[in-house]
């Protein structure tokens, strides 16, 4: 169990977290909403310890993230799985070593055994056979599958996904969907995906979290979310352009006869 | 809040020192970290001879090339500023003391620093910018020591090589040009060379070597871990990697000289 309490983040003079409050159970798939800039990932950062909070804690199964020492830390972080935003696969690897690499670190396993389990790993996200190419070869979506391979590499009982479907065209933002889900229901993991594409938020979320002004707006079922009579909710799940969410964003000015789009603010 | 009016110099200077202190906090908790990750580091031994071949061997053309220039101009100069004062037998002897002790080490190693620190510093950089060190770090696996551990060792031992390879090519350009420019034989040149031969001439210059080459990687890692921002801050950090290592290899020759110099051969 993940537990958020009274989170508080400052980059500068920027207030990005402002006491956020979030309860997140085993086995449970959450996905945390919101625009983009307004401290999604680095929310998730917190959970894996890449991040300390300047007020406020997070717990992971009773123990304190911010605590503990570094090397207590390296071993809670071989319980999480991470999927990055552009997968931040390492160029100077091959597909193969990328998905290895904590095993061969951690592990005693033999050369065939670490092959093994990139192989299975590999065909779990969809993959065969690609052990040998480099992420320059590879698109979009599959560097994405490969960053999903390495972060179950390790058998994890979290995986964090930070905006798993951005830059991706429909079709592959829907297999990394349907992906996630069944990655979810055959390992029975617990997932944190951040997000702001709605489409994979209901398909993926079994909880949606909206995230609005360093605080959580709204926290409840896909259906909850739904029927939500919350203006701000209402303005993200919709995509309209005014309302609550843009108000501090300056009019965005259309002129007749122009394409172009002027910022007013 | 920003200063304004007869303040706002005073202001900018503030923020400077605090720039420059909070820079040095930041250096100095790097290099404990290097320290500290060092001995577990060692056992990196693939990626450490990888390191060597990227900083050493594959430095070797650009070394050989300079070094062969270095040794020709340094006999044209001493030549020309010896005709009708001093014997043209000296010119050997100068070329070999300038370059054991100073032009071989000092050249070499901003060279290298050149072609290894900006490499280095834009390797990390973009791992940064990339997230590939948080990657390592939610594999718990330690940046410091997966990534500048081996870069650093191989960079401390690479150098001196590299610093042999140069004083041989360089005394070997100085004597082609004594002998095909200047009229000297290749039997004068080598006397020259012989008179005022101190073989810890060369261990100096060695011993300056393994400081320049730890001084080049750390300041490639260390710039390349503080970037921020995209392909921009990637420039930034690689353009501050260059001149740190360059002026640091500088005044580390200065100090180095006096310690070494005067303590030890004094």
């Amino acid at each position: 169990m993940i537990e958020i309490n009274g989170i508080e983040k400052r980059f500068g003079p920027t207030s990005v977290l402002r006491g956020v409050d979030l309860e997140i159970p085993t086995g449970q798939s959450v996905v945390i909403l919101g625009r983009s800039g307004c401290g999604k990932s680095v929310l998730l950062k917190h959970i894996i310890g890449l991040l300390k909070p300047d007020a406020g804690s997070v717990r992971v199964d009773g123990v304190e993230v911010g605590r503990l020492r570094y090397n207590e830390l390296a071993e809670l972080r071989k319980r999480f799985g991470m999927l990055f935003q552009m997968a931040a696969l390492f160029d100077s690897m091959t597909v193969g070593e990328n998905i290895g690499l904590a095993l061969r670190e951690h592990g005693k396993l033999p050369r065939e055994e670490i092959a093994a389990i990139v192989a299975e790993k590999l065909s779990l996200v969809g993959l065969r056979g690609i052990e040998t190419k480099r992420p320059s070869q590879l698109s979009g979506g599959m560097r994405k599958r490969v960053g999903l391979a390495r972060a179950i590499a390790m058998d994890p009982d979290y995986i964090l996904y930070d905006e798993p479907t951005t830059g991706l065209d429909p079709v592959t933002a829907q297999q990394i969907n349907v992906l996630i889900r069944s990655l979810q229901e055959k390992l029975n993991i617990t997932s944190i995906v951040v997000t702001h594409d709605m489409n994979s938020a209901t398909y993926v979320g079994d909880r949606l979290c909206l995230l609005y002004d360093g605080r959580i707006r709204f926290d409840g079922s896909p259906e909850a979310i739904r029927r939500s009579a919350d203006p701000v909710v209402k303005q993200f799940i919709h995509g309209e352009a005014h309302g609550p969410l843009t108000d501090g964003d300056g009019e965005i000015e259309f002129s007749r006869g122009d394409k172009t789009a002027r910022e007013v603010s | 809040m920003r200063a304004v009016g007869l303040a706002a110099p005073f202001a900018a200077t503030g923020e400077k020192v605090i720039d420059m202190v909070a820079g040095s906090g930041r250096l100095a908790l790097f290099l404990g970290r290097f320290l500290r990750e060092l001995p577990p580091g060692i056992r990196y031994h693939r990626l450490f001879l990888e390191q060597c071949i990227q900083i050493g061997m594959a430095s070797m053309p650009l070394v050989v090339f300079t070094s062969l220039f270095v040794g020709g101009v340094a006999a044209l100069q001493s030549a020309y500023q010896f005709r009708g004062y001093i014997p043209l037998v000296y010119v050997g002897t100068v070329i070999s003391k300038s370059v054991f002790i100073e032009l071989g080490p000092v050249l070499t190693a901003l060279v290298v620093g050149g072609r290894v620190g900006a490499a280095l510093a834009a390797e990390i950089g973009t791992m940064r910018v990339t997230e590939q060190i948080d990657a390592l770090e939610t594999l718990a696996i330690r940046p410091v020591r997966y990534l500048v551990v081996p870069r650093v060792t191989a960079a401390f031992f690479m150098l001196p090589m590299l610093t042999v390879f140069a004083n041989t090519i360089a005394i070997l350009g100085g004597m082609l040009v004594a002998v095909n420019r200047i009229g000297l034989s290749t039997v004068t040149f080598n006397r020259g060379m012989k008179l005022l031969f101190d073989v810890d001439d060369i261990y100096g210059g060695l011993l300056k070597s393994f400081a320049f080459g730890a001084i080049i990687a750390l300041s490639g890692c260390y710039f390349g871990f503080q970037t921020t921002g995209g392909a921009e801050g990637v420039g930034e950090a690689t353009k501050k990697a260059v001149v740190a290592s360059c002026v640091l290899i500088l005044v580390t020759d200065y100090f180095l000289a006096e310690v070494i110099f005067r303590l030890l051969f004094g």
